[in-house]
């Protein structure tokens, strides 16, 4: 769908898929190798990860991404050459850092609004406005209602 | 001469949009019964004008008119015929004329369908609707213009984006623009209700099938680009987290709030301030998204500020459509308390918690799609958000929605109690912990806990949805269920299938790109996919290669798939995958470079347990909308009103 809408911005974009043939030693490099493609961004591209672009970036960047991995170099040591070479834009996953704390923090923040404005709600329900009950009151009016209820039904 | 009378439609569009947008509501507001009786003959006007005028544009595209430089742009003789039909709206223009179109229709339904509106509430409503229509057709015609000529004329026209030339976008964008421009409707109703000073039920009723509607079309409009890139683009994927992607899901998910409050403002008369809240958000939301994907703020920021005549249009329109709806909802709406008791335990506390809980999720998403776009702006950094973020996000989100399913679809209105909703779900519970449990480790490769997660959800909203259908059908039998009572059960049996399809496909998938030199096969999941070589192929307007490939299981052939590779006029190249689709896995092959001098290939295979069940889950909520927007009681009312409007009260 993406591809769509941007097509629609006139903006072109690449639409084979980026295959390519690589051997591994072991399944937990190959995963690894996996997990880095879909997590690093062609920088060249509108929005796409390394493992769908058929950019000529994209591909050199693979191809050092798979030799790092086939190096024995682990998740971090690859993150943070790619993060120096191409500062934090090639991360689709943003680090935890000053410029990014709103982004991390936003979402807690949001839910944290929205259980208030909830709660504040729920408190305000009965809005009979001047005379609101007693909490004994309520209690007696609250076993009230409830006989009723069990009666009608 | 043709595009000329299509322009020229286009501008008297405009002329009486404005017309529809000012006499009707001044009249209103006056008194002025004159004024008030122009708002349906100029609504259904400009819905004639402007279908004049995209047949015009759909004319010039179908006899090559490269005259008219969009046509040049985006159409090529070669193009066969459907495609040069869709190809109107497969660009920047035509896309907003589309817009504009079915605004026109909507508006114009309203008047059919809506006759039992009040004639000043029914003005209202036109009103705003062609305020609306009012900006985006000057924003059409000043910027966007779709009949601009091309003169000299050039012979022969660029060819179509191939990856457009699919009926994915025959279909596509049209509904997806029926969902959009759709959430007009109930905005447009908020707006007059708050105008006319009335928020009753009532308002509530008259909105809800409307927003049901245009939820429905949203609903299968994401889903088809959803299935659409999934067997277009080559990479299996079905959902990306793109901006252009995020900005029609938000809309999605906080019309899907608006449908559910709408339920309890229009059965117990609660929480209508908030109601009227989420139309207006739901609306900019929409606007919002078009802002994004036109304005080209996506592409860069700093693109879009070297060229911003388009995006500052948008941006300022939107910011006058909510500004002047947010400044008429504190004048109007915010002090409207309901004297609607519910106690803490009930089905509303449910449905209020849900709609926290969607319109959380829309915002985080909102940040996460703004965020970089800030920041850079900003000068503060440039960085990605992408999938790691938004799921990070959605998945624990959904996880609370998905229960509150169960919880809210059986406890009652105004009262219920902890005890008895234990009691009627309580079997469920323990039905969907057993077979949550017990169906990944049957019926798939090995067993996995976030898999296990996943199906309890899903098989906790299936019961427990079950539950509620045989609650209703008691004593009467399922024939005794209303559509509205179908439409409930049917759109959380569509959120059930929708779980199972996401955790399975998402846990499960196995992917392998190989090299495969004719002879050659591989095993994948249990499948052996046999590589028998390609053969080149001339189409229309691209030529390429097919492969071959026979996929057999235990010995047993399964199917042949034949994936294309195609090079178009434009020079694109093309992945046409070939899918065997089954409802418990997809077998999925797509040809990448040729390797060497023997016929060798790259080639992605892929095996995508129950990826069906995401769009079988989208169409079965999208019939569950269409179950409760038939529901009689619109139409019960609608007769009511009428014959109470005959006894003189209009």
């Amino acid at each position: 769908m993406r591809a769509i809408l941007f097509a629609l911005l006139l903006v072109s974009l690449a639409a084979s898929a980026a295959i390519e043939v690589h051997q591994f030693d072991d399944p937990a490099q190959e995963a690894l190798y996996k997990e880095l493609i879909a997590e690093l961004r062609c920088l060249v591209c509108q929005n796409q990860n390394l493992a769908d672009s058929n950019a000529d970036l994209a591909k050199d960047l693979r191809e050092k991404t798979y030799e790092m991995v086939k190096a024995g170099k682990d998740k971090e040591e690859i993150v943070d050459w790619m993060v120096n070479r191409y500062g934090d834009f090639v991360l689709y996953k943003p680090p935890v850092q000053r410029n990014t704390l709103l982004l991390w923090g936003g979402p807690f923040l949001i839910l944290l609004v929205g259980v208030l404005v909830l709660v504040r709600f729920i408190r305000r329900r009965p809005s009979t406005g001047d005379h609101l009950l007693s909490e004994e009151e309520r209690r007696k009016a609250e076993a009230l209602l409830q006989g009723q209820e069990e009666e009608r039904i | 001469m043709i595009p000329e009378i299509g322009h020229l439609a286009l501008i008297v569009a405009l002329v009486v949009a404005l017309v529809q947008g000012i006499f009707p509501i001044v009249g209103a507001y006056k008194g002025y019964a004159s004024w008030v009786a122009v708002s349906k003959p100029a609504a259904r006007l400009q819905f004639l004008l402007l279908l004049t005028s995209f047949a015009c544009l759909t004319w010039s595209f179908l006899q090559s008119d490269f005259s008219v430089l969009y046509v040049a742009e985006n159409s090529n003789t070669k193009l066969p015929q459907i495609f040069k039909f869709s190809a109107v709206w497969g660009a920047h223009e035509g896309s907003l004329l589309l817009w504009a179109l079915i605004l026109s229709a909507w508006t114009a339904a309203v008047t059919l369908f809506g006759r039992s509106l009040s004639p000043l509430m029914m003005a209202r409503v036109l009103g705003v609707l062609g305020l609306v229509a009012t900006g985006f057709l000057a924003f059409l015609i000043f910027t966007s213009n779709p009949f601009e000529r091309l003169l000299p004329a050039v012979a022969e026209g660029r060819d179509l984006n191939p990856l457009l030339q699919d009926i994915g976008l025959v279909m596509h964008p049209p509904m997806l623009y029926m969902g959009y421009v759709g959430f007009a409707i109930p905005f447009a109703f908020a707006i007059a209700a708050m105008l006319g000073g009335r928020l009753d039920a009532a308002w509530a009723r008259w909105s809800r099938p409307w927003t049901q509607a245009a939820w429905v079309f949203l609903t299968l409009g994401i889903a088809l680009g959803s299935w659409w890139a999934y067997y277009e683009l080559g990479w299996g994927g079905w959902w990306f987290w793109d901006p252009v992607e995020n900005a029609s899901f938000m809309p999605w998910l906080a019309g899907t709030a608006l449908m559910h409050s709408l339920a309890v403002t229009e059965k117990r008369g609660a929480f209508k301030a908030w109601t009227v809240l989420l139309a207006i958000f739901t609306f900019s939301l929409s606007l919002l998204g078009t802002f994004l994907v036109r304005s080209g703020v996506l592409t860069s920021v700093h693109a879009f500020a070297s060229d911003p005549s388009r995006g500052l249009f948008i941006l300022l329109f939107l910011a006058v459509v909510v500004g002047s709806s947010l400044a008429l909802y504190a004048a109007r709406a915010s002090k409207v308390r309901s004297h609607v008791r519910f106690e803490l335990v009930s089905r509303e506390t449910a449905l209020l918690l849900n709609n926290v809980i969607l319109v959380v999720t829309t915002v985080s998403i909102l940040l996460g799609t703004l965020y970089p776009l800030i920041i850079d702006a900003l000068g503060a950094g440039k960085i990605s958000v992408g999938p790691p973020y938004f799921n990070a996000v959605f998945i624990p989100l959904t996880i609370p929605l998905a229960i509150l399913i169960g919880v809210g679809t059986v406890a009652r209105w105004k009262r219920d109690s902890v005890a008895n909703i234990w009691a009627k779900v309580r079997l469920a519970f323990v039905a969907s912990l057993v077979f949550g449990l017990v169906f990944p480790a049957v019926a798939m490769a090995h067993f996995s806990w976030k898999a296990a997660l996943g199906m309890v959800l899903a098989f906790w909203v299936f019961f427990t949805t079950l539950r509620v259908i045989r609650d209703h059908a008691r004593g009467r039998g399922l024939g005794g269920l209303s559509l509205s009572q179908w439409g409930m059960a049917l759109g959380h049996i569509g959120v059930a299938v929708f779980i199972v399809g996401i955790t399975l496909t998402s846990l499960y998938s196995l992917e392998e790109d190989v090299r495969l030199a004719p002879g050659d096969h591989y095993g994948l999941g249990g499948y052996d996919f046999h590589f028998k070589g390609t053969t080149s192929i001339q189409g229309p307007n691209y030529q390429g290669a097919r492969g071959e490939v026979l996929i057999t299981r235990d010995g047993e052939p399964v199917t042949v798939l034949y994936p294309e590779k195609r090079n178009y006029l434009t020079g694109m190249p093309m992945t046409e995958a070939g899918i065997d689709a089954g409802l418990t896995r997809d077998l999925f092959v797509a040809l990448g470079e040729p390797l060497g001098e023997d016929g060798a290939w790259a080639v992605r295979i892929y095996v995508k347990p129950y990826v069906r069940w995401i769009w079988l889950g989208a169409l079965i909520m999208a019939l569950g909308g269409v179950c409760s927007l038939a529901d009689k009681r619109y139409r019960v009312l609608a007769r009511r009103e009428r014959e109470a409007l005959v006894g003189g009260v209009a």
